[in-house]
């Protein structure tokens, strides 16, 4: 199902002409109203009406996280307050929260794309779509429940958290789509099997997994346990929340709203951009955006492009699936490791759960990475040198993926701390 | 006639095992024998209890990681010699013994036994003459 088909389906051709109008109006109005990018623009020679394709992207600066920071709360704001309807801001694991400020227009494009993304998925008015993201600052929550009314589908505005009596909503009011995180997706899964809650007597049959990366063996799991199919979605506060991007049902990449958001993929050390299918760090200027448009923003997330016109008619460009974020990747003797592959190979393994902290140290000047995993109930055995070979068969697992040694522990079901929102995968106790 | 013995995860951690003979203590559980393999990182307990049932529920309940697993139990009687006997007779029948721990029973010793041909590992001593321990049996 396509929500937007004039959009949607724009020729190539048609949809870059498009772009370039847009982001001419976008320069200028940066230009006008905003000092930060004024002074950027100017200080590469760039002018208010210089820009008139998309081929001159490379050209403009980037927007970084710092640049935020330091204009923050509403320094990058691109009207007057009183056209500002609403604020959102993410958490900020390190420092000050991101904020993001909405026009009017910027909600109801943000409403459209969430559309898009929810027909895109198989969703419409005849679903009850249960919305386990957070409701309040975070864009999750109100994010999926403005497009899911204006595609006329029953919203429960469930929110975060006291899964149990989710778990008994869901079942009670008939809920046939979950939006959450793919890791709280997991965690009423396991509920469900606590409870003695059987998939089959809910009627979920679509999910909209979103706000941490996650991986194809958990796509399976997931679907498999909850008996629904489960779709990514992809989203930032600095951008719009989700529905940037998602992936429709043939679940083969996430289709970027380029009317709306025009994606580069570039080196995150060169800067440059990187030929389709390459990967490299997310970058995104927000062609339509009024409250707070960003430049080429850096994502810092990780992915490819394609531009290959999709088996569902859409021809915007789909990003691959997401390999971790350049923040989320820990340089350990030198080798890039992201938990993403961790967890891949975790999922593999029918012996363990997904559930992993990965633990960073530095003894004698040399890094120490130490993955403790959760022991499954079923397969756990009486005899330690069963015990020790999955510690070895784990070990060797992950040293073929990740190229360098871990040591593994081996700890009891359930004691790796839960998330209900964006699991927490990693401690670093190296000095920095 | 194969004994059930609680086979539980633990790791090296302080108060787990306190913790283990707690809920146990909680179900009127009375413990016949206990024994522990460790590792530098984890344990694995393993006891023979009155009721393995009830214990494995409420274990599981707890959140441990717990299972039953097929053990033999049989009584050696009180006298040097005997369970180098019992072993020989085990050996010549090309056994292998994964473990093996022993506790009082009736003034007499009893050994918990897991190889890997616990049917036959059975049915020999029974042959033998051997007093096999039953699940439910009045223990220690």
């Amino acid at each position: 199902m396509i929500w937007n088909e004039h959009a949607e389906c724009m020729e190539r051709e048609q949809l870059i002409k498009l772009q370039g109008e847009r982001l001419q109006a976008m320069v200028s109005r940066l230009y006008y109203n905003v000092p930060f990018y004024r002074k950027k623009l100017q200080e590469q020679g760039i002018e208010a009406d210089d820009i008139r394709s998309v081929d001159q992207l490379k050209h403009l600066p980037l927007t970084t996280k710092q640049d935020l920071r330091d204009n923050y709360p509403f320094g990058l704001f691109a009207v007057p307050q009183s056209e500002i309807v609403r604020l959102h801001a993410s958490s900020g694991t390190t420092g000050k929260p991101t904020v993001g400020g909405y026009t009017r227009r910027d909600l109801e494009t943000w409403s459209e794309v969430v559309a898009r993304s929810l027909y895109a998925a198989g969703v419409d008015h005849n679903d009850v779509v249960h919305v386990s993201y957070g409701y309040g600052l975070f864009t999750g929550g109100l994010g999926i429940h403005q497009g899911a009314q204006k595609i006329g589908a029953t919203v429960i505005p469930a929110s975060g958290g006291n899964t149990k009596k989710q778990l008994q909503i869901m079942h009670d009011f008939g809920s046939t789509v979950l939006a959450c995180t793919p890791s709280y997706a997991l965690y009423l899964a396991e509920t469900m099997k606590e409870i003695g809650m059987d998939p089959s007597e809910l009627k979920l049959r679509r999910g909209i997994f979103g706000a941490e990366p996650w991986t194809e063996e958990m796509r399976k799991e997931i679907e498999q346990k909850l008996h629904l199919k489960a779709l990514d979605i992809y989203g930032l506060t600095e951008i719009i929340g989700p529905g940037v991007a998602m992936e429709c049902e043939h679940q083969n990449g996430l289709h970027v709203f380029e009317d709306h958001f025009l994606p580069e993929i570039l080196d995150p050390q060169t800067l440059q951009p990187v030929p389709y299918g390459e990967v490299g760090e997310l970058v995104f200027t927000t062609i339509t955006k009024e409250g707070m448009p960003l430049l080429r923003y850096r994502t810092r997330d990780l992915t490819s492009m394609t531009i290959e016109k999709c088996t569902c008619g859409r021809t915007m460009a789909r990003l691959h699936k997401f390999m971790g974020r350049t923040d989320d990747m820990l340089i350990i003797r030198g080798v890039n490791v992201f938990p993403s592959q961790v967890e891949s190979v975790l999922l593999e393994m029918s012996e363990t759960e997904p559930h992993y902290l990965l633990l960073v140290d530095r003894v004698n000047n040399l890094d120490i990475l130490e993955i403790q995993v959760e022991v499954n109930e079923l397969f756990f055995s009486d005899e330690v040198r069963q015990l020790e070979a999955l510690t070895h068969k784990i070990k060797a697992n992950i040293e073929s993926t990740l190229g360098i040694s871990a040591k593994i522990k081996l700890v009891e079901p359930k004691t790796i701390e839960r998330s209900e929102g964006k699991a927490k995968r990693v401690i670093d106790k190296r000095p920095h | 006639m194969l004994l059930q013995q609680l086979s539980l995860f633990l790791e090296n951690k302080t108060g787990r095992l306190a913790e283990v003979t707690r809920v146990l203590s909680e179900k009127h559980i009375n413990i016949a024998a206990f024994s522990i393999a460790d590792t530098a990182d984890f344990g694995i307990l393993r006891m023979i209890v009155d009721q393995t049932d009830v214990a494995l529920t409420a274990l599981k309940q707890q959140g441990f990681a717990v299972h039953t697993t097929d053990v033999v139990g049989f009584v050696i009687p009180n006298q040097p010699g005997n369970l180098y006997q019992a072993l020989e007779h085990l050996d010549s029948i090309a056994i292998e013994i994964e473990y093996l721990y022993a506790f009082a029973h009736n003034g007499d010793a009893a050994a918990v036994i897991k190889t890997n041909d616990n049917e036959l590992v059975a049915e020999t001593l029974n042959d033998l003459g051997y007093h096999l321990l039953k699940a439910g049996e009045q223990l220690g």
